[in-house]
């Protein structure tokens, strides 16, 4: 007989600031408490880079909105391959500060920060190839693909967090009470 | 001369003449969620977040008059929903980046977003373009959070006698303006010290020179949930409830 499979959770920061990472790490010795039941796939945290090689994914915890080609990708690839997948932090739940660019022309925008701003080199607007198209809106990752839970905060607590995954380890629905819930 | 009552939730709720469902219910100490009421101003029943069954039909608990053996619902799994859903139209309508507001943790929307467990805005944003008035030396309007409650309207029309704001355009266009020739709020007689400087329940009339003074966990609903603040909301003086 197999011991039961640790459940698999992969995270990513797509327009965020890794700062709900940070709070990730910030739930400190309970992070022993949490490797005891999870393990994670692709994760910053890990390094691993593709999502999925080592089974299908449980859960999956996504950092920051959707800001450009690559974002898109790499979430539908998530939403792919993970059972249940977490808007985690404001910015994946509305936009947060990246989406603060939306009511303004992305053309103005990139004309302002590479040619017209004073005191920045004028080195024109890069198109390297590597790098992924901005889109013209930054989106909240529910309105890309459909989120099972949302998270929110600017960063969610390291005790919100923990709160949430607990809960769902546990199978409840999770349920963050009066100062665990935050937009801010 | 026997006391009045309606039930709320099945609880009896005492009432004098005149009161409303709401001023009823929060002289009793029972919150019911709200953006546009204020305990100073006559109802104005916009926001519809008091909505509750009163004898089986939605109504605004803030424009309705009690009355002896009404049956109100208002904390059933069906008024919630539809809160949470008005809430969420909230704030995808206007732009509420509550992390960089100066209001976050003062403000009413977000306390009852946190009341209710809105987690998710759930449908997709306007992001709309509007402008923000730094003309004032002592306040700044940021309209991009503005919901049409009125109650700067209200107060600067009945308590300031100054009338510096107004709304204009209609449906999705409806904006809040202020009544100046060049439409600034410098160029009003408007001052911090104004009533309309002390009612909005976001953030859109803001104190210059005082953001983010109070630190998070001493903030206004930090310590405890809106519904916990239900004192504050009790009605100050007798009034005449029903419509305007």
């Amino acid at each position: 007989m197999t011991a039961a499979r640790k459940v698999r959770i992969a995270t990513a920061s797509l327009a965020g600031c890794f700062g709900c990472h940070m709070s990730l790490l910030d739930i400190d010795e309970r992070l022993l408490d949490l490797l005891r039941l999870v393990e994670f796939d692709r994760t910053p945290l890990t390094d691993i880079k593709t999502l999925g090689t080592r089974g299908p994914c449980d859960i999956g915890l996504i950092e920051g909105g959707v800001c450009n080609a690559e974002n898109v990708h790499v979430l539908r690839e998530f939403r792919a391959h993970c059972k249940i997948l977490v808007a985690m932090g404001a910015c994946a739940v509305n936009g947060g500060l990246p989406a603060q660019r939306n009511h303004l022309d992305l053309r103005d925008i990139l004309s302002e920060v590479y040619h017209t701003e004073a005191g920045l080199a004028h080195g024109g607007i890069p198109n390297d190839p590597e790098l992924p198209l901005p889109l013209n809106e930054v989106h909240p990752i529910h309105e890309v693909v459909k989120v099972d839970y949302f998270l929110p905060g600017c960063p969610p607590s390291a005790d919100a967090i923990w709160k949430f995954l607990t809960d769902l380890l546990a199978g409840r629905t999770p349920h963050l009470p009066h100062g665990l819930i935050h937009y801010d | 001369m026997s006391e009045q009552t309606f039930t709320l939730d099945g609880q009896e709720i005492p009432f004098a003449t005149g009161q409303s469902v709401m001023q009823a219910a929060l002289s009793a100490g029972v919150f019911i969620p709200h953006l546009c009421y204020h305990p100073e101003f006559r109802p104005h029943g916009s926001c519809k977040l008091c909505t509750v069954k009163i004898n089986g039909r939605p109504a605004t608990s803030c424009t309705t008059p009690a009355a002896a053996g009404l049956e109100v619902e208002s904390d059933t799994q069906e008024i919630l929903d539809k809160r949470r859903t008005l809430l969420q139209m909230l704030l995808v309508e206007g732009n509420h980046f509550c992390p960089s507001c100066e209001k976050s943790g003062h403000c009413k929307l977000q306390a009852l977003g946190y009341e209710l467990g809105v987690m998710t805005p759930h449908f997709n944003h306007f992001y709309p373009d509007r402008p923000v008035d730094a003309s004032h030396p002592d306040v700044l309007l940021d309209f991009n959070r503005c919901i049409l409650c009125e109650l700067c309207i209200r107060a600067s029309a009945e308590v300031d006698g100054k009338n510096v704001f107004a709304l204009a355009g209609r449906g999705i266009g409806k904006h809040l303006i202020v009544n100046a020739e060049s439409g600034k709020l410098g160029d009003t007689d408007f001052a911090l010290t104004d009533k309309a400087a002390q009612v909005c329940p976001v953030g859109v009339i803001l104190a210059k020179r005082q953001g983010f003074a109070v630190p998070i966990g001493q903030r206004r609903f930090d310590a405890a949930p809106i519904s916990a603040h239900v004192d504050e909301f009790r009605p100050v003086a007798p009034q005449a409830g029903g419509k305007p």
